[in-house]
């Protein structure tokens, strides 16, 4: 065999083998986005019932929060940032990168110093090899976030945002994360968190009768304490359900064009094969035909 | 008399959901019964079981350690990042 085919065959069992992979893989993620988006699902009457009653305070009473006042002087912002644990999901951990990047020139710009949370190994991977700092990470569960870790982030964030900012507090908290817009478009997108913009619901006046008293029980303040966390955090959880059913949807739509492209390879590389082996048949044709009138127009 | 409708949510679930004659909670404050046509309230749960009497009588608990309850025209929300039926 001559030895531009063997390369070609070598090429082709290369492109077939990494074929399978990527088959597999998208398949994996094609199957685990439906759970994810379920579960993006599931945890909606929840963030819902929580920011009713945030906006129902929000419309019924007009009590000042810590978490709701923005600093006077805002110079220290935190930046929340949602990637993945894995990669070979296309532009998916790139693109939330390059957002949080462009946030911290952006603040740094109004002179703000810019601290770092990060969830998802790729993240800390992009620090640590940077040798950029960062205040904390969690890594391990960006494929099954829980309410557990939501609860963890949001204590730690909110536990710097009452800090004074010369004791190492912030007065800022931006998220970073990947938005679910469908199967083939995962938009990454800022939000800032902290301090809280609270939508003023509309008091539905629809009801007949009096402007309904709401009562708070124990106080405004309380019910605002215990309430404005649980908001934040499950602002958190949904960005981290939004983030990991993203990052299915990225990964399929990546493996599939790599399947789609070692397709294309396997199918060029078996024309050229042909080519080579078609090439070498007629040289050995030729070489016979040629060594055979040799030999007849010695005689 | 109208019923309340209530929702029980949890962090990743609704638990439970219909219609409800009383309902029983106990708040930071102490244990507060609501009936259809309460005020609309805000109040924050502390330990203890959340008990609600549906329509039909029977009486369903829940557990909503660290959540809160609202109501609000007759439609009840028990949320707890835990909340799960006993």
């Amino acid at each position: 065999m001559g030895a531009q085919l063997r390369v070609y065959r070598q090429k082709i069992r290369g492109a077939q083998t990494t074929k399978k992979i990527t088959r597999a893989m998208e398949l994996i993620s094609a199957s685990r986005i439906q759970k994810a988006m379920q579960r993006v699902q599931a945890s909606t009457p929840y963030a819902r019932a929580v920011t009713r009653a945030v906006s129902a305070v929000a419309t019924y009473s007009n009590v000042e929060h810590v978490l709701t006042t923005e600093a006077e002087n805002p110079t220290r912002a935190a930046i929340v940032l949602f990637t993945s644990d894995r990669g070979l999901a296309g532009p998916f951990n790139s693109q939330v990168i390059r957002e949080a990047s462009e946030l911290r020139t952006r603040l740094e710009g109004e002179g703000k110093t810019v601290v770092h949370y990060l969830v998802g190994r790729k993240a800390v991977g992009y620090f640590a090899f940077r040798r950029r700092p960062f205040e904390r990470e969690w890594i391990g569960e960006t494929d099954n976030p829980t309410i557990a870790t939501a609860h963890e982030i949001a204590e730690a964030i909110v536990g710097r945002f009452v800090q004074p900012t010369d004791e190492g507090g912030v007065d800022e908290i931006h998220i970073v994360y990947n938005r679910f817009v469908s199967m083939l478009t995962q938009e990454p997108e800022t939000v800032r968190l902290l301090p809280l913009e609270v939508v003023e619901g509309v008091a539905d006046d629809t009801d007949a009768g009096p402007f309904p008293l709401y009562e708070f029980e124990p106080e405004v303040a309380d019910v605002l304490d215990a309430l404005l966390p649980v908001y934040i955090e499950s602002r958190l959880y949904n960005a981290m359900l939004q983030s990991s059913a993203a990052k299915h949807a990225a990964t399929q739509k990546a493996m599939k064009s790599a399947s789609d492209n070692a397709d294309k390879l396997i199918r060029d590389y078996t024309r050229l094969a042909n080519n080579a082996r078609q090439s070498e048949i007629t040289q050995q044709i030729s070489e016979i035909v040629g060594g055979a009138d040799a030999l007849s127009s010695a005689k | 008399m109208a019923d309340l409708q209530v929702s029980v949510v949890s962090a990743d679930a609704e638990v439970w959901t219909g219609a409800a004659r009383q309902i029983v909670a106990r708040t930071t404050e102490g244990e507060i019964g609501i009936l259809p046509g309460h005020e609309p309230i805000l109040a924050v749960l502390a330990a203890g079981e959340v008990r609600v009497t549906t329509t039909a009588g029977q009486v369903v608990a829940a557990n909503a350690e660290d959540g809160f309850l609202s109501v609000d025209h007759d439609v009840v929300a028990i949320v707890a990042r835990n909340a799960a039926l006993v």
